[in-house]
Order: structure tokens, then sequence, then C-alpha cells
């Protein structure tokens, strides 16, 4: 199947950055690794023909026990061209590290709090990232593949 | 003592919330007060965490549907064919025609209790109590109508892969459209109330104010996004489901401001009422494929019958289901539901009388096999009442689902609450919050 405009735009761009592409279910998605992420994100954003111009959505998986481990997915939407977009950035080791795009959109800023409250994947460069969802005290990243669904944690309620 | 000519001035940390009469959900503001102006806010959210997207990757593709209904509270329909809608997607299943217009319908009657709920609430809270109880009045109208199509108000579960839980009831046309004009009625006499009402008009018009290009920067969608004059609906943008057959307009306000959302939600009203009216007149009838030589028979006999192998002659009797499943007895089931067997339950009449009904319930049913969408990933998303509502589903091609990620219409906004509130009044962050109409069973999933 011939790659969609955007996807092709995307990688003459950004050639060697780029480490697939696919429009799998007529979604365009481009996986890119994870030193490209702002690049790729300012480029996608201020570009004239492409304009994506809002970050609709950004969140992380967990794939166990392949390398690397974590990827963070962005779904972006093009107001102008009416299309949309979905980024994965590859993430692994065992502290996960990624650039913040906080600087770009202002809503990435929750979205990344909470990517590291569930998957404790840390956002270089974000502003304040503190647990959004659960408490400080709580230990782990329960959308982690290997934190236990039934694991309990006493500290809830008020701390001094 | 002796008095000091200098008054010493200092900002005051105050928090409105968790439990607070005029949070809708639970949620902490804390704001820093100079005076009456909030000067910084920050907002803490998290209260009702239930882990749903951890929940969901231990249950199958069928057991997350009781977990959609419980993230909004107010339209949990949409959540639930939001979801199948995902799967399905994944799946490549195409529902019929019938089931499609049920969808529409259900939605738009949600997105109408939304609004009447959010619009309702927030009249309240500026002191016309009689408005709250003329839109819940309407609410509770259209909850009917729901609890006569799904069985329950709120956890209604209706949405199937594949179709729904059963058929509309035999007088779901007539009464809606009564209930329709009724509710029509109501949105008439809160408008002639709450529009040019001075009291109304002076504590919404310039509050919350929000320009377009901020609101796309913080990635809000929905109402929110409307009122600020960007004709974003996804309806109208990517037409899902059948969208695209009806006649609608996208009322889009002008200043961003908490006048603007209340007006553009009361226009949405009007034309959810137009969307429904017209899919009333289009809903297709479907073939019901059941031949009627049995009789009608107690579904606690079928079920003995069967159990004991005394099979003979079941599978032309239809079971007698009462009275709020009715439309899911088999002369409904196959119109609304997908042609392909592997996905979606068979009727309780063929579960007891035909071994290949029998086995593909249990397939179904038992762990390790159910419904497998194939590897891969998709995003779904759909106009919820409060904007894009969107399920992000990672298939490993098991039975369960290895990622759900539920976008929640309202996150971004509540993200971008603190700038909003800035620099107004304490009194104002009320109908501000209101105008946001978050639903803290999604915003903490």
């Amino acid at each position: 199947m011939a790659e969609s405009k955007v996807l092709q735009r995307v990688r003459e761009r950004f050639g060697a950055a780029i480490i697939d592409t696919h429009s799998a279910l007529g979604q365009d998605t481009v996986i890119v690794s994870k030193s490209a992420i702002v690049e790729l994100a300012r480029f996608l954003k201020e570009d004239p023909e492409l304009q994506f111009n809002v970050l609709l959505d950004l969140t992380a998986v967990d794939h166990w026990k392949r390398k690397p481990r974590f990827e963070v997915v962005y779904h972006l939407l093009s107001l102008a061209n009416r299309s949309r977009l979905r980024v994965k950035a590859p993430v692994g080791g065992a502290d996960p590290e990624l650039e913040t795009l906080s600087a770009l959109w202002p809503n990435a800023n929750w979205y990344e709090r909470e990517v590291w409250d569930m998957f404790g994947i840390r956002f270089k460069g974000h502003p304040d990232l503190r647990r959004l969802l659960l408490y400080p005290e709580f230990e782990g990243h329960p959308l982690r593949k290997d934190y236990p669904v039934d694991k309990r944690q006493p500290r809830i309620g008020p701390q001094d | 003592m002796a008095q000091t000519s200098e008054t010493q001035t200092r900002s005051m940390l105050l928090n409105v919330g968790p439990s607070h009469p005029a949070m809708h959900g639970v949620i902490e503001i804390q704001v820093e007060l100079d005076g009456e102006i909030i000067r910084q806010a920050d907002v803490e959210i998290g209260y009702l965490h239930r882990g749903f997207e951890k929940e969901c990757e231990s249950a199958t593709y069928t057991q997350c549907f009781p977990y959609t209904d419980r993230l909004n509270y107010v339209s949990p329909l949409i959540n639930n064919f939001a979801f199948a809608e995902a799967v399905e997607k994944l799946m490549g299943l195409k529902v019929p025609e019938r089931c499609e217009y049920i969808r529409v319908i259900m939605s738009e009657i949600s997105r109408l209790c939304d609004h009447l709920t959010c619009v309702g609430a927030s009249a309240m809270e500026l002191g016309a109590f009689s408005v709250f109880l003329y839109m819940i009045k309407a609410r509770e109208w259209l909850w009917e109508l729901v609890e006569n199509v799904t069985g329950a108000r709120l956890t209604i579960s209706y949405a199937r892969i594949g179709g729904v839980k059963g058929d509309l009831p035999e007088d779901f046309v007539p009464t809606c459209r009564e209930v329709l004009s009724k509710t029509r009625g109501v949105i008439r006499e809160v408008d002639q109330l709450l529009t040019r009402n001075r009291i109304f008009y002076d504590r919404t018009r310039g509050i919350g104010c929000i320009s377009a290009e901020q609101a796309l920067n913080w990635g809000i969608t929905g109402p929110f996004l409307r009122s600020s004059g960007v004709d974003y609906d996804v309806r109208k943008a990517f037409p899902y489901s059948i969208y695209d057959r009806f006649e609608f307009d996208i009322p889009i306000g002008e200043r961003g401001d908490n006048y603007d959302r209340y007006l553009v939600r009361m226009e949405e009203m009007e034309q959810s009422i137009r969307i429904v009216e017209q899919a009333l007149d289009q809903l297709p009838e479907g073939p019901t494929n059941v031949d009627h030589e049995g009789e009608v028979i107690e579904p606690a006999l079928m079920a003995d019958l069967g159990k004991f192998g005394q099979t003979r002659g079941l599978l032309v009797n239809e079971a007698l289901i009462e009275p709020t499943l009715e439309g899911s007895q088999r002369r409904y089931h196959e119109r609304v539901n997908a042609d392909s067997p592997d996905d979606w339950l068979p009727p309780k009449e063929q579960v007891y009388s035909s071994i290949e009904a029998l086995m593909n319930h249990f397939k179904i049913i038992m762990q390790g096999h159910g419904v497998r969408p194939p590897k891969g990933e998709v995003y779904h998303f759909v106009e919820g009442a409060n904007g894009e509502l969107g399920f992000y589903v990672v298939s490993d091609g098991t039975d369960r689902p290895w990622r759900v990620r539920c976008h929640p219409p309202c996150f971004p906004i509540m993200a971008a609450l603190p700038t909003i509130i800035r620099g107004e009044q304490l009194a104002d962050l009320i109908p501000t919050f209101g105008s946001v109409n978050m639903i803290a069973g999604e915003l903490d999933r």
C-alpha cells in the first residue's frame, strides 16, 4: 500500500530517526526514536502543510519483555486538514526517560504527569513532574505489567 | 494593644473541595486568594481513581463493558458504544443497520441527559433552582426511556461487541417522540428563564474566557472548544457510525465564555433532538429471522428442559423475557447484532436447544477463548457530551486487551482550568467549573 502524504513528508524530513511507519486500519502511525521526539513534534505542529496543532492524547504502553519495554504514544490532530497521526516513541532501560513536550503543548503537562504516575516514565525538562492520579506516598507504578492487579497499599488517608 | 495604621495584606490559601457542594464530584481546587481575586490555582484530581485501565487488562473484552458504564455517570451509553466500536474497528466487524440507528438514537439521548444536567446544575449554583428542577424532570423522562431500552438507568452495559444487548421495545418510537417534544418544551421554558435573565447574564458573560487558539493549544474539544468559535465536532469532522446521514448544525460561540458555553449546550440539545427524530424516521426494521411456529414459554422452563436434554421443539420456541429485556428474544437478536456468531452471544433460546449455539456461547464465555481481536492497535474517537472521547485499544491477539486507554474529554479542560480562572473572583470559579461539566469518573478513571 502506498504511504500516505503525511508519512512520506515525515520520512523525507526525518529519514534516519524514523524507525517505522504504518497505516494499519487507516490510522497513520510513525514510530520515531526518542531522541527526535521534540524535534518531530515541533515540525508536525509548525509545518505549514501538516499543521498538527492539537495534541489530543498522550499515553504509554508497557510491552513487557519486549525491548525497549515502553512505548509513549501521542495522538495528534490537524484541524485544518482534518487528519490524525499517531506518533510512538519506544523507551526502555531501568529508568526510562524522554524529553517533555510541555513547552509545545501545555496540556502535555498533565498527560506526562499521568504517564509518570502510571508507568514511571520520566519526562526530562518537565516543570512539575508529580503524581497526578495517585497520592505521593504510593509505591510503584500500577500500569506496569509487573505490578500485580490485586496489590494493596495501606497508606491511604491524609499524611502529616 | 496599639493599632498600627498600616494594614498588612497577605494572600490566603483556600481549599475548595474535595468534598464541597459546588464541586460536581470529588475534586480539589486549591486557590491562592488576594481578597476575592484568584491569584494562583492548582487542581488536584485522582480521588475517584479506580484503576479502570489496569482492571481492563485482566478482564476479557466483554467484561470491560460494565467498567465503561462507570466512566461517565451521566451519559454512560456513549462510552459503552465508543468502546464497542473501538473493538469492532480492530476486528473489522460491521454491525447491522438497525443497530447503528439504535446506537445513534441512544447516544443522542445521552447527550441530551448530559447537557440537561450540566446546564441545570450550573444554573442552580447561580441561584436558579427551578431551572435545575425543570431540567432534572426532563432528564428523568429521558432516563425512563433509557431504562425501558437497557433495563437500567445508569449501569446500563447495553453495548455488545458487534451489536447491542437487545432490540428497542415495541412502543419505543411513539414514546420517544412524545418525550422529545416534552423535552423541547422544557428547553424552551429554560431558555425563557435564563437566556435574557440579567443575573444569569451578568454572572456568566465574560467569565471564564478562553480564546480559540488557547483552547486548541490545550487540546480542548467539545462544547468548550466550540464556544470559542471553532466548529470542530467529531460527528461532522470525522463522521463515524451513520452520522453522515443526518442533517444537523454545529452551534458555535464567539467569546468562549460561560454564557457562550451555555448557549452552545442549549442549541446542541435542539440539534440532538433533530438527529433522534430523523433517526426514528429512518429506523430500518431489518429481518427477523425466526419461525413463529413454536410457543412462547417461560425462560426457566426452557432452561430446565435444555439441561435435561429435552430439546425437541425448543429451537422453534421463544423464551418469554420480561419486561426490561424486551427485545432480547431471538426474534430480535439477529437484527441488532453483527452476522458473526463467533463474537456475540447467541440468544438463550438457541443456547438451550442447539449444540452449535451452546458451543458458541461456551467459547465466548470460557476463559482463554472469548472474543479475540487480531494483533494490533486502534484509536477510536467519538463525540462525547463533553468533547472527544477516545479509546486506544492495543490487542496482543488474546481474549484480553493488552492495553485500554480512555481519553476523557474533560481531562484537558481540567488541566487548563487554573489558567482560565486566574485573575477572576472566587465566586466566578463556580460557574466556570460548572461549565466544564467535569465527570470525575472519566477524569480519574
